[in-house]
């Protein structure tokens, strides 16, 4: 791929934030800040990610919170705990990402403990056992209706539906193991990405 | 044989971490293959239950590993399960937010992005398909998992009114003799 001008190996810790942004966020605002973005992270963080760094304390512009966000989500795992790595390191260095992470994934863990052992003390209870069944049936509609209001958003083009079919058809009803699946594919689909954006 | 079970758990995990795009929801699959099947760890219930706790609790949807490493091996589990699952997969976030600079205009990203998404999405359709068949066991309880896709396709509401509704609309059902 001739885009090799646009990785642009680290000199010191390479920064896109201007200076003043920068070096005016310490690790006690980082860790507030990722504290509440977790703390009411409640059925998904995107949205209050994005209210507490862009909109309440205003350490990134729009434009920088997408740029960062579409690296987060690009890199496997969670595009938020992606984004508190990079962020943090941005910011604060190596310490900054972890204080970052630390934030927040402590009050989720706290409250996550707290209804696991809710769970564990009064699971045979048949209103409880009730209700938690109900709450997983309404958890596999969210899952599927997640995925289908992006599929519905995204447009994708025949080539795209293709390989989320196949990457269905793969993993959800043939059950093969996920990482051939995705080793096979997600090579395959970005060489055709890339093949068409330069037709 | 305690540390074997935390050792398997933190391969599991470990293995997933860098094949999670678009988040743990587009490895529920595996998860489940490994832990329902391969290891035998829970049935098809417990892991819906649990998958349904972690959607209740704010935060990542990770958590979902976390949950399970504790229903496995307690508190040491959790420790283990959460930090394989986060571990591999910020070490690369790390090092590549260190080798990128200029994200903007940095045309790879999108091309990388058109690749993946796709994929991605279909991940999470599967995910999607393998909670219904464990959560799923009745037409009353069909239903319930129909109208939760159906409010998110059609409200940009906070998901967690739909886990509420579904709730309260399954306790009514018990005690109207609907479900048992």
């Amino acid at each position: 791929m001739k885009t090799t001008n646009n990785i642009v190996p680290g000199q010191g810790v390479p920064s896109p934030l201007p200076e003043n942004v920068a070096g005016r966020i310490g690790l006690k605002q980082l860790f507030l800040g990722f504290l509440k973005i977790g703390l009411l992270g409640f059925g998904g963080l995107a949205p209050v990610a994005h209210h507490v760094i862009v909109e309440d304390r205003a350490w990134l512009t729009e434009q920088e919170y997408a740029s960062l966000l579409g690296l987060g989500q690009i890199l496997p795992g969670g595009n938020i705990i992606n984004l508190a790595v990079i962020m943090g390191d941005r910011f604060q260095g190596i310490w900054g990402s972890l204080t970052a992470l630390a934030a927040l994934m402590a009050m989720p863990l706290v409250i996550l403990m707290a209804l696991a052992l809710l769970y564990e003390r009064f699971a045979g209870l048949a209103v409880v056992r009730t209700a938690i069944g109900g709450s997983a049936a309404v958890a596999a509609g969210l899952v599927i209706g997640t995925a289908a209001k992006i599929l519905w958003k995204l447009r994708l083009s025949w080539i795209g539906l293709l390989f989320a079919a196949l990457a269905f058809a793969a993993v959800g009803l043939l059950q093969l193991s996920l990482v051939p699946v995705i080793v096979v594919l997600a090579p395959l689909s970005v060489g055709v990405a890339y093949t068409r954006r330069r037709s | 044989m305690k540390n074997h079970v935390l050792w398997q758990i933190a391969l599991t995990f470990a293995s997933l971490s860098l094949v999670a795009m678009g988040g743990a929801n587009a490895v529920v699959p595996e998860i489940h293959r490994q832990i329902v099947g391969a290891h035998g760890w829970m049935n098809d219930a417990t892991f819906s239950q649990l998958f349904a706790i972690a959607q209740a609790a704010p935060g990542p949807n990770i958590l979902l590993a976390s949950l399970i490493g504790w229903r496995i091996a307690g508190m040491a589990g959790l420790a283990v399960a959460t930090l394989a699952m986060i571990v591999p997969s910020s070490v690369l976030a790390f090092t590549v937010g260190r080798l990128v600079n200029r994200l903007a205009d940095a045309p790879w990203i999108s091309v990388t992005k058109a690749g993946l998404v796709p994929i991605a999405v279909g991940l999470i359709m599967a995910g999607g398909l393998v909670m219904a068949r464990a959560a799923v066991h009745s037409l009353f309880s069909l239903a319930i998992t129909v109208g939760a896709a159906i409010f998110v396709l059609c409200s940009d509401r906070n998901p967690l009114w739909a886990l509420a509704g579904g709730t309260i609309i399954s306790l009514l059902g018990l005690w109207g003799g609907v479900v048992k």
